[in-house]
């Protein structure tokens, strides 16, 4: 900006709005670039199992009965209760180790710091700060159960709503 | 024994030797401090120093030793770099054979495992050895700030170093380092805030991380080039940096 004397009003001069124009350039530039690396990062393709997937039917699931069959390959129990079922995830709230399930004492039970969680998923013993997550589960157009573990809750009342628990 | 003089002067008065060292021989004062000032690889260096600010009693010579063990980590992580596949089918046989089977592999392994908790031990050193001594008062305080950032990144090194093995010990110490960033706010999807930007398990900042939603062949291949390139350059960035401000801001101590 520059200032005429005589009027006293203030004037972008030629060299002012060339430069604005570098500078202007130069930050999109920059700022485009920083956009273009932070998506770099993100990868268009995992090669890595998918965080949706069929789980069966619901008559695969007997009330009562936590379900592990799909633990190895998903990481998640399948457990009918009388609210409905629902898709447990095994990576303990802790620091993401693999709980197990014992029928004996009615509750998961992580290997490496030994926490412990209801049938639920609340803690009633160890370190883990948070219950363990549910993923969304929903019955697809052909009656199969489709489960994203993409989409979790963990805290009442909303994981024991709709899609995170499936009434049957 | 002249033979032997007669014949440094005649290399060192030469015209090839004269075109690398532009000083003349450093016999005397001027000489021995442009023998300093002109080279690249002691420039960073002062010409000259008050003795008493130069005790090992006072420096613990920790900057120079962690500076001496990053360039070992540097040849030995090149050698190693020759056997080493960041492919999760071979890492762990490339690791046994490293160990087993490459001549004097063992040595080469073991140089950089114990040269890398050397490192994170004297760079701590260093720290505690600075604060100690208040040398990180002013006109010294910013290079406080680069010592910090040169922690974080031996640090980084350390914590990138341990996937590549890929053992157990590996696998769960990454799969545990990595869940600390589904905490982050705002951008780790168990964090608080998640919802603001819509975080899930792949998107947060552990998914960039990983480069995946669990620590696999992305995972290990993003630490590779993290620790064998983009760690160690960002490192002497800063460590040039580092040393130009003792540089320039002299040595603290009895001056």
């Amino acid at each position: 900006m520059s200032e005429d004397l005589l009027t006293g009003t203030k004037r972008l001069s030629r060299r002012g709005f060339f430069s604005a124009i570098a500078w202007g350039a130069f930050t999109a530039y920059m700022l485009a670039l920083g956009a273009v690396l932070t998506r770099f990062f993100y990868p268009k393709i995992l090669y890595e199992p998918s965080q949706k997937f069929r789980a069966g039917v619901p008559d695969d699931y007997p009330k009562g009965i936590v379900n592990e069959s799909l633990k190895k390959a998903q990481r998640v129990w399948m457990i009918h209760t009388e609210k409905g079922i629902y898709s447990l995830i095994a990576i303990c709230t802790h620091l993401g180790c693999t709980p197990n399930w014992f029928l004996e004492n009615n509750r998961f039970q992580c290997p490496c710091h030994g926490s412990n969680f209801t049938l639920e998923g609340d803690v009633i013993a160890g370190p883990a700060p948070q219950p363990l997550f549910r993923a969304k589960i929903t019955l697809a157009a052909d009656g199969k159960i489709q489960v994203d573990k993409a989409i979790t809750a963990n805290r009442p009342p909303q994981r024991d709503e709709a899609p995170f628990v499936l009434k049957v | 024994m002249n033979r032997v003089k007669d014949w440094k002067r005649v290399i060192s008065e030469s015209f090839i030797w004269r075109s690398v060292f532009r000083h003349g021989y450093p016999d005397t004062r001027r000489n021995k401090m442009l023998a300093v000032s002109t080279n690249v690889f002691l420039h960073l260096h002062p010409t000259k120093i008050k003795e008493r600010a130069y005790q090992v009693r006072f420096t613990w010579c920790m900057g120079g030793i962690s500076f001496f063990l990053f360039l070992v980590l540097t040849v030995t992580g090149l050698l190693l770099m020759f056997y080493y596949v960041p492919d999760s089918r071979r890492a762990y046989d490339d690791m046994k054979d490293l160990t087993f089977v490459v001549p004097f592999g063992s040595v080469l392994r073991n140089l950089h495992r114990w040269g890398a908790h050397a490192m994170v031990l004297s760079v701590i050193a260093h720290m505690a050895r600075v604060f100690y001594t208040g040398s990180y008062k002013p006109p010294r305080e910013f290079n406080w700030v680069v010592g910090v950032i040169l922690l974080v990144f031996t640090l980084l090194l350390s914590f990138s170093g341990y996937l590549l093995p890929w053992d157990q010990l590996s696998m769960w110490a990454v799969t545990v380092g990595t869940n600390m960033a589904r905490a982050t706010p705002f951008l780790g999807h168990e964090g608080p805030f998640a919802n603001v930007l819509g975080m899930a398990i792949n998107n947060d900042a552990r998914f960039v991380l990983l480069g995946g939603t669990i620590v696999s062949q992305s995972a290990l291949l993003r630490f590779y080039v993290w620790h064998c390139v983009g760690f160690p350059l960002i490192l002497v960035v800063f460590l040039s940096i580092h040393f130009w401000r003792i540089r320039k801001d002299g040595f603290s101590g009895n001056l």
